[in-house]
């Protein structure tokens, strides 16, 4: 085997586009956290480090067989929701929240493992099932979407279940749920609001309070938003320039290495700079899509199609609670937030967008 | 057919999904639609709005509280002045438990119970974000304690403050009063004054004292600094500054050695000293006994302290030089024989013969002289000298009480000094108009009988006692008694004089001067009612004795049968000023359950006389002593002392 080869074997099952897309976000995360750490150099190679850890493990499950990516998905979300019930009995409590789970050697967030292991878990189901697909299948596979679902929004970790719900509705909605169930569903959600709230935490409550008029605790629950909205708009057009953010720099933005990163990159490169990473974001999903309408078997297209409208509402969502038009909850900027879990999760998602994308070239040529 | 039916299946399938992944990439579309419009809002349309937001965010003004002027004595001796020592404070809002927070401090530095009662005070007042102190004057031992354990304590921080200080601490607490925290009526009437803007940062205020009435010479100009401040307000960088500029230097007529002398000369009475130059209204001595710590004010007193110094039978908080107010007793017999004189009501030579009594013509009711048996012929100036009652009572019925009132009140009798000093009460010269007002009742011949010797409804504070003393020794040309002789700018050290002009000419006739000065100097002469005043003085005195007994018991007050006897004793008054043919001080002395005039007051007065005119410092053995010790007196409003005997 010659070098060349070797290295043909070795980026045989990574999709380029997708591949630059991703480098791209990764550039921005590192010239970001880079000025929100405060000109931190271990804080960029620390994340530079979970950067290539993760991307190995992307690598990996871009090699692994569909099939394997199959038999796994059982396991996986069998073991998520061991330790989510794990979790729930003998999680260890941080911030007030129950996420954490110390298995001696290290803690774990099984919530993240979830975001995998829940919509592969469904689609595997729906090939299972795929010749006859009646109700009932449906409401399996619902079940099997609110089990941990329910779990994790007790922890609680109200961002992190809803975001998991959705990545199990769009695998309902991709698998063909009948338009006056979903009608259904949305009907039901808005009936249930006052229930819903009613059952929220005190923190979660003030979160959408907040949302909708901040200014009445400026200095209390709505800080987050105001800091992070006036860091956007101060912006403006072109930005302050690179390492000018004056938010960030004089420690106004709350954790802006981390779930607002993306306000400190706003306020240093402007509209333009928002535009530009909303159209890097754009041809992430868009890769995303045209490996889901290409995806030959029903597991793949369902796991691709979800796995890539995740993708964007993890984005849609940080980006609108910085933007002051979501609550503000935990949910990293993809690729882009500082932090090695969200990193790994959501490269072994890309990465199963690869495999399924050049394993079936593979087939096919 | 099977095979074209599972085709053709799979191509709606493929359809449907396909159809799906129309709507989801829609979807998609519209969510980051939403944010690019979401970012041109924020960015483009209100990109002035948080540009601003941002800018406040980032530069703050801090103020720099100005170091607040000095104190001095005439002679230069600091009176009050600020020295730099730490403050131990708590931002309430930044600690989860106070308590335990507390409870951990006092691990770390001496926590009293006062200092915790007191932080409760301060909690209970304060506004939401302020810093307050639970401990004043750290050790540089325990700062280096608290600042090695200070990451255990967010919240909690050390502050670097300039204190007042009052050196003479009791001894000039009614002069000087005291600066205090400022409370929410000081910050309105701050506002009312449009001086806010110079009160930032400023936590104290000038409250009672020279330190109120001089506030605005003393507070200096705010200075403040631009900087641009991270959200937990920590300074990051400063951007352009103004330095404050301190306040002026007061310089009092005080002579600080001499109040106390004064102070000393009262040993355990209580009482009230004033000392005036004559010829020109400067206040030498300002004492108001007992006195009381006014630093226990600065940050606000607890609340045991507090009750000690407002319940003690002593009232060291009453200002009794401004706001007692006493019957004047004989001592106003000059300022009368001066109205009888210049209203031909008596003539200099006109006599009396006192059998020891004054009757009102065609009634039986004797109005008694102090002197069973009387003083025999009796003519103004012996009126003076043996401080004949019956003379008196006949002087002022024969003058008559509106031309009294009309001529006391030039001698600031019955109205305000207008000292530099708030809070002053304008005692009681009373007339048939007054008595009309306030009680809606005719005045009776009666009335003015025991008017006439001081008493009756005629009250007077000790220091416009000692203005009308000045104005009779400067030969009745009236200065406005005054504290401050001049203010001192911080900054150039210029000098600004206090204009003190002549406030009036009473144009008193020499020969009715003259008769009332010799017989005022003949009181301290053998055959005068204070003789032991000018004892072995090598300069002469003027002076006049006067005497009030206490009789009521101020309603409330427990009675303390160890006590009553000295309760009971006179209050002993003295006038005077020296020397007589040039006077260089005034002098009144009140000593408040003193007995006579001439046994107690006079000798605190002569104490004073001789350090001020001949340097002299009295041996700590001419000390007087009361024994008993203390009795309650009330030195203000209502009068509890009726008659008077000399």
């Amino acid at each position: 085997m010659t070098r060349r080869q070797l290295w043909l074997r070795i980026i045989a099952h990574i999709d380029p586009p997708l591949l630059l897309g991703m480098g791209l976000l990764m550039g921005i995360s590192l010239l970001t956290l880079y000025s929100a750490s405060g000109q931190n150099f271990e804080r960029v190679l620390a994340q530079g480090s979970n950067i290539l850890i993760a991307l190995f493990c992307m690598w990996i499950v871009a090699n692994l067989p569909l099939h394997i990516l199959l038999r796994m998905a059982v396991p996986i979300y069998v073991l998520g929701l061991l330790l989510l019930v794990g979790v729930a009995l003998f999680g260890e409590i941080s911030h007030g929240a129950r996420r954490w789970l110390n298995l001696g050697v290290t803690t774990i967030q099984p919530s993240e493992l979830m975001k995998i292991g829940v919509p592969l878990m469904m689609a595997w189901y729906f090939e299972k099932y795929e010749a006859s697909l009646t109700l009932k299948n449906y409401i399996v596979a619902a079940l099997l979407l609110v089990l941990p679902v329910g779990l994790i929004a007790r922890q609680p970790d109200l961002g992190t279940s809803l975001l998991i719900l959705a990545s199990g509705f769009y695998v309902l909605f991709l698998a063909g749920l009948s338009w006056k169930i979903i009608a259904g569903l949305f009907a039901a959600a808005i009936a249930s609001a006052p229930v819903m709230w009613s059952l929220m935490h005190d923190y979660q409550r003030h979160r959408v309070e907040m949302l909708f008029d901040p200014s009445q605790d400026a200095l209390g629950k709505g800080y987050h938003t105001i800091q992070g909205m006036i860091a956007v708009g101060s912006g403006g057009l072109f930005g302050k320039g690179y390492l000018a953010g004056t938010q960030t720099h004089l420690d106004f933005l709350p954790e802006c290495t981390t779930d607002f990163i993306f306000a400190v990159y706003s306020e240093e490169f402007g509209l333009v700079g928002n535009l530009l990473l909303l159209i890097i974001f754009l041809f992430v999903i868009g890769r995303g899509f045209i490996i889901t309408a290409n995806a030959s078997t029903y597991f793949t297209r369902l796991m691709a199609g979800s796995i890539t409208l995740t993708f964007a509402t993890y984005a849609f969502v940080n980006m609108g609670m910085v933007s002051g038009i979501l609550p503000v909850v935990g949910v990293p900027l993809p690729l882009v937030s500082y932090g090695g879990t969200s990193m790994l999760t959501l490269l072994l998602g890309l990465g199963m967008l690869m495999s399924i994308h050049t394993h079936q070239k593979l087939v096919k040529t | 057919m099977n095979d074209h039916v599972a085709l053709k299946n799979h191509q709606q399938e493929i359809f449907n999904f396909r159809l799906r992944l129309v709507i989801g990439v829609v979807f998609v579309l519209i969510l980051l639609g939403i944010l690019a419009a979401r970012f041109v809002y924020l960015q483009a349309v209100r990109y002035d709005y948080y540009h601003t937001m941002a800018e406040n965010n980032r530069i703050s003004v801090v103020p720099i509280v100005p170091n607040r002027g000095l104190i001095l004595d005439r002679h230069g001796i600091v009176l009050a002045h600020n020295y730099s020592g730490y403050t131990l404070e708590i931002t309430p809002s930044k600690v989860k438990n106070l308590q335990v927070t507390i409870n951990e401090l006092a691990t770390l530095v001496d926590i009293a119970p006062r200092d915790r009662k007191r932080f409760k005070q301060l909690l209970a007042e304060s506004h939401n974000f302020e810093t307050l102190v639970i401990r004043n004057r750290l050790s540089d031992e325990e700062v280096a304690r608290f600042a090695a354990q200070q990451y255990r304590f967010p919240g909690v921080e050390i502050k670097a403050r300039l204190f007042r200080d009052y050196p003479f601490s009791d001894k000039t607490a009614h002069l000087l009063g005291y600066i205090g925290r400022m409370n929410q009526r000081d910050v309105d009437r701050l506002e009312e004054a449009d001086l806010a803007a110079n009160y930032r940062g400023t936590d104290y205020i000038g409250k009672t004292g020279l330190e109120q009435y001089y506030e605005s010479e003393l507070h200096g100009t705010t200075g403040m600094e631009q900087v641009e401040v991270d959200s937990a307000g920590r300074a990051a960088r400063i951007l352009s500054r103004t330095l404050p500029v301190s306040g002026n230097t007061l310089v009092l007529s005080i002579d600080a050695k001499l109040q106390e002398i004064a102070e000393q000369a009262f040993g355990d009475y209580r009482g009230a000293l004033v000392a005036i130059d004559p010829a020109n209204g400067e206040v030498l001595a300002f004492v108001s006994r007992p006195g009381f710590d006014p630093s226990l004010f600065i940050d606000g007193i607890d609340e045991e302290n507090w009750r000690e110094l407002n319940n003690s039978p002593d009232h060291p908080l009453n200002n009794r030089v401004l706001s007692g107010q006493y019957p004047s007793g004989s001592t106003i017999k000059p300022f009368m024989a001066l109205a009888a004189l210049h209203y031909g009501t008596r003539s200099p030579t006109d006599t009396i013969s006192d059998p020891g009594y004054y009757a009102l013509p065609g009634t039986a009711h004797h109005y008694r002289d102090w002197k069973k048996g009387g003083h025999g012929t009796v003519d103004m100036f012996k009126s003076i000298v043996v401080s004949c009652d019956t003379y008196y009572y006949g002087l002022a019925v024969a003058t008559g009480i509106d031309n009294i009132a009309a001529y006391l009140t030039n001698f600031s009798f019955g109205k305000k000094t207008g000292i530099d000093l708030q809070g002053e009460k304008s005692g009681l010269l009373p007339n048939t108009e007054w008595k009309m007002k306030r009680f809606k009742q005719k005045w009776f011949a009666g009335d003015t009988v025991s008017v006439g010797i001081g008493q009756g409804y005629s009250l007077v504070t000790p220091l416009q006692l000692a203005a009308a003393t000045a104005t009779l020794a400067n030969g009745g040309i009236a200065y406005r008694p005054h504290l401050v002789r001049e203010v001192r700018n911080s900054v150039t050290n210029e000098t600004r004089k206090i204009d003190n002009p002549v406030e009036a000419d009473l144009k008193i006739d020499p020969a009715h001067l003259d008769l009332i000065r010799r017989a005022m100097a003949a009181v301290t002469q053998p055959g005068g009612t204070a003789v032991s005043a000018s004892a072995g003085a090598p300069y002469t005195i003027a002076g006049k004795t006067g005497t009030a007994q206490v009789v009521a018991m101020k309603q409330g007050e427990k009675y303390d049968a160890s006590k009553i006897d000295e309760r009971h004793r006179d209050h002993a008054w003295f006038i005077s000023f020296a020397p007589v043919e040039k006077p260089r001080i005034a002098v009144v002395v009140l000593a408040e359950n003193g007995g006579h005039g001439g046994g107690t007051a006079a000798p605190i007065a002569r104490k004073v006389l001789d350090y001020y005119l001949l340097g002299k410092v009295p041996k700590p053995a001419e000390v007087p002593v009361v024994t008993g010790k203390t009795a309650a007196v009330a030195a203000s409003g209502v009068p509890e002392v009726e008659v008077e005997h000399d």
